[in-house]
């Protein structure tokens, strides 16, 4: 087995890959890896998704790189999902599929990943992923306990190449930023073996 | 005639009301079809056409025949039209208006000379002016001395009698056609195969794009007409994010469309227009700020065209403190990136959505509530920011007054922005209905 050599610390997305994130929290995940890349972002939500993004709370310099694209349907969505991941200028394509991806989806998404040099981050329904994806994250919001932490409970399930991990992070939402969380306890156990 | 003097004489009178810009556009067509008769057509007016015919008589037989062959043509189509042909601007224009005619060569005076002297585009004033003293045909005019004829009824009209006369030289300007965008292509024998069209239309596009570049335009819209044999015709148009004339990659873009015509029993003629253009300045090549900036402008067109360019967003600030209205959804095509505002003054959520109401409330701020059939606990809550509604704006869901915004972190994890509206009247009974009216409208990340 070929390792390659860790770039950057434990959130940085796989490149030209395709990436999945669930739960609570996968939205507040999302941006926070769009202020990580450079590029413009691509954020794809279907049209009847009442939930958009709010302009003045957005991560420090996203905002003017972002396209949103609102399509009518999931086969269009895919298709867009597709399409901007192909394109080589794009940075990162986020995306809210409704409906659980398919295998075939998913690995047609990594080759257009491969393709374009872009990431992608699926954010799906819980357990609705395809089994092709790179990762996996589970991502909840966490209350704090002091008024000036925003904290985040980021955990790693699936990972093709890698360990899996569990991280609180202290992410005010404002930059790219982070403050590890140590008090958890959990990450003083071993990790888990990747397969 | 005033109208409805009109009325009183004729009840049964139709009237229309003018259509100024669609008179002058059927008058500019007529006008490209006239220059089948002579290289240069000006309009004469608003009513009028004016070519300059020297050296082309012959080539119809003679001016007779020429008229003739003009007028049998307008009649052939509908149109009732006077024409005359005169050694001068003025004298045609003179004739045309009063029965029409050709003035033959050399006998320009005697040929207006019936005319009155309304027919030399002098204004009211003059013409009344000269009825007045009895001079009402040009025949009247023409033997008077010319000194004392511009001191009494100023210089416009001799100059007006001169042009008449050919003593005063007038060209026919001919205004500049705009320049069309449209090429088109006619084969030998019908095609039907996907890559034929693709080809024809790359020759097409090429031709197109000439154009483009020599006008310094970029087309926004491109449209693809393919006549089939049994007459019907196919239509393919495509959008383009920002003015393009680049032929391979507007061609990229055809490429869905043209995938889904129906050939029928083939295709005979083609035709390429660009409906609407920009003005696209001459660029530098290279760069690689360019190569990405021409990548994601095509992303951005073949998007729009699958899934319609209104639905390619991109999102910009607006000065306004209401949530809602603080940003605009514009389509990506038609607008520049605009930097985000600076964030001050309290948070705003990540999320936006409509307001959702929040049930089972208890305490102010909320200690406990149920939302979206969750049950949350507040373990704090910041606040209350207060928004009024922009009162010159009637906006139904601002209807129920001002509004104080908490951000509430819950002990579940969510952190949410709540308001409450306190002004809002209770339908049971009289008074503020107070901890009754909670929503959510957002989610902080």
């Amino acid at each position: 087995m070929r390792f390659e050599p860790v770039s950057g610390d434990a959130f940085t997305l796989r490149p030209k890959r395709v990436h999945e994130a669930q739960g609570r929290g996968r939205r507040a995940f999302a941006w926070f890896q769009a202020a990580r890349h450079s590029g413009p972002v691509v954020w794809i939500l279907p049209s009847h998704s009442p939930e958009i993004p709010m302009l003045r709370g957005l991560p420090h310099r996203v905002g003017q790189r972002l396209h949103l694209l609102r399509p009518v349907g999931e086969a269009d969505l895919l298709w867009c999902v597709e399409e901007s991941l192909r394109a080589a200028p794009i940075g990162l394509v986020i995306a809210e599929p409704t409906q659980p991806l398919s295998l075939t989806a998913g690995r047609r998404f990594q080759l257009a990943a491969e393709a374009g040099c872009t990431t992608g981050l699926m954010l799906i329904q819980t357990d609705a992923g395809s089994n092709a994806t790179e990762s996996r994250w589970t991502c909840e919001p966490t209350a704090s306990l002091h008024a000036d932490s925003t904290l985040h409970h980021w955990s790693l399930n699936k990972n093709k190449q890698g360990t899996f991990g569990d991280w609180i992070v202290n992410w005010n939402g404002a930059s790219a930023a982070f403050d590890m969380v140590s008090e958890t306890g959990k990450r003083q156990q071993p990790a888990e073996q990747a397969r | 005639m005033a109208l409805a003097d009109a009325r009183a004489i004729c009840p049964d009178l139709a009237t229309r009301p003018a259509d100024l810009p669609a008179e002058a556009a059927a008058l500019a067509s007529l006008r490209r079809w006239a220059s089948r008769y002579a290289p240069m057509v000006a309009s004469d007016g608003a009513d009028g056409l004016m070519a300059d015919i020297s050296g082309v008589p012959h080539l119809f037989g003679g001016e007779a025949d020429l008229r003739d062959d003009l007028q049998a043509r307008l009649e052939r189509v509908g149109l009732a039209a006077v024409s005359a042909i005169a050694g001068t601007r003025g004298s045609a224009h003179a004739l045309a208006r009063h029965g029409g005619g050709i003035i033959p060569d050399g006998r320009l005076a005697e040929g207006i000379a019936h005319l009155p002297v309304t027919a030399l585009r002098v204004d009211h004033a003059t013409a009344e002016a000269l009825s007045r003293v009895g001079l009402a045909r040009i025949a009247d005019l023409i033997p008077l001395p010319r000194a004392p004829l511009a001191q009494r009824f100023g210089q416009g009209l001799v100059m007006r009698l001169d042009q008449a006369l050919g003593q005063h030289a007038e060209p026919v300007a001919a205004e500049p056609d705009p320049p069309h965008f449209g090429v088109r292509i006619t084969l030998p024998d019908p095609i039907g195969l996907q890559a034929d069209v693709m080809a024809g239309l790359a020759r097409l596009l090429d031709r197109l794009c000439d154009k483009l570049a020599a006008t310094r335009m970029g087309a926004r819209r491109v449209r693809l007409e393919l006549r089939r044999v049994d007459r019907g015709v196919a239509l393919v148009e495509i959008g383009l994010a920002r003015p393009m004339r680049d032929p391979t990659r507007i061609s990229a873009l055809f490429a869905k469309g043209v995938d889904d015509i129906d050939a029928g029993f083939g295709i005979d003629a083609m035709r390429l227009t660009a409906p609407v253009v920009e003005p696209l300045a001459p660029e530098q090549l290279g760069g690689t700020t360019m190569r990405h900036e021409d990548a994601l402008a095509d992303l951005l067109s073949s998007l729009g065209n699958r899934i319609g360019f209104d639905r390619v967003l991109r999102l910009l600030p607006a000065d306004s403190l209401i949530p809602e209205r603080s940003q605009i959804l514009a389509p990506a095509a038609y607008s520049t990136a605009e930097p985000a505002p600076k964030r001050t003054g309290p948070d705003r959520p990540v999320t936006l959505f409509a307001p959702e109401p929040v049930s089972a409330v208890s305490g102010h701020p909320p200690a406990r509530f149920r939302w979206r059939r969750m049950h949350f606990t507040t373990l704090r809550a910041m606040g209350p920011e207060r928004i009024t509604p922009e009162w010159w704006f009637d906006d139904p869901a601002w209807r129920s007054g001002l509004r104080d915004y908490w951000r509430v972190e819950t002990r579940e994890g969510p952190r949410l922005w709540l308001f409450v509206t306190p002004q809002k009247q209770n339908a049971d009974w009289p008074g503020p209905a107070g901890d009754k009216n909670w929503y959510v409208q957002g989610e902080f990340a």
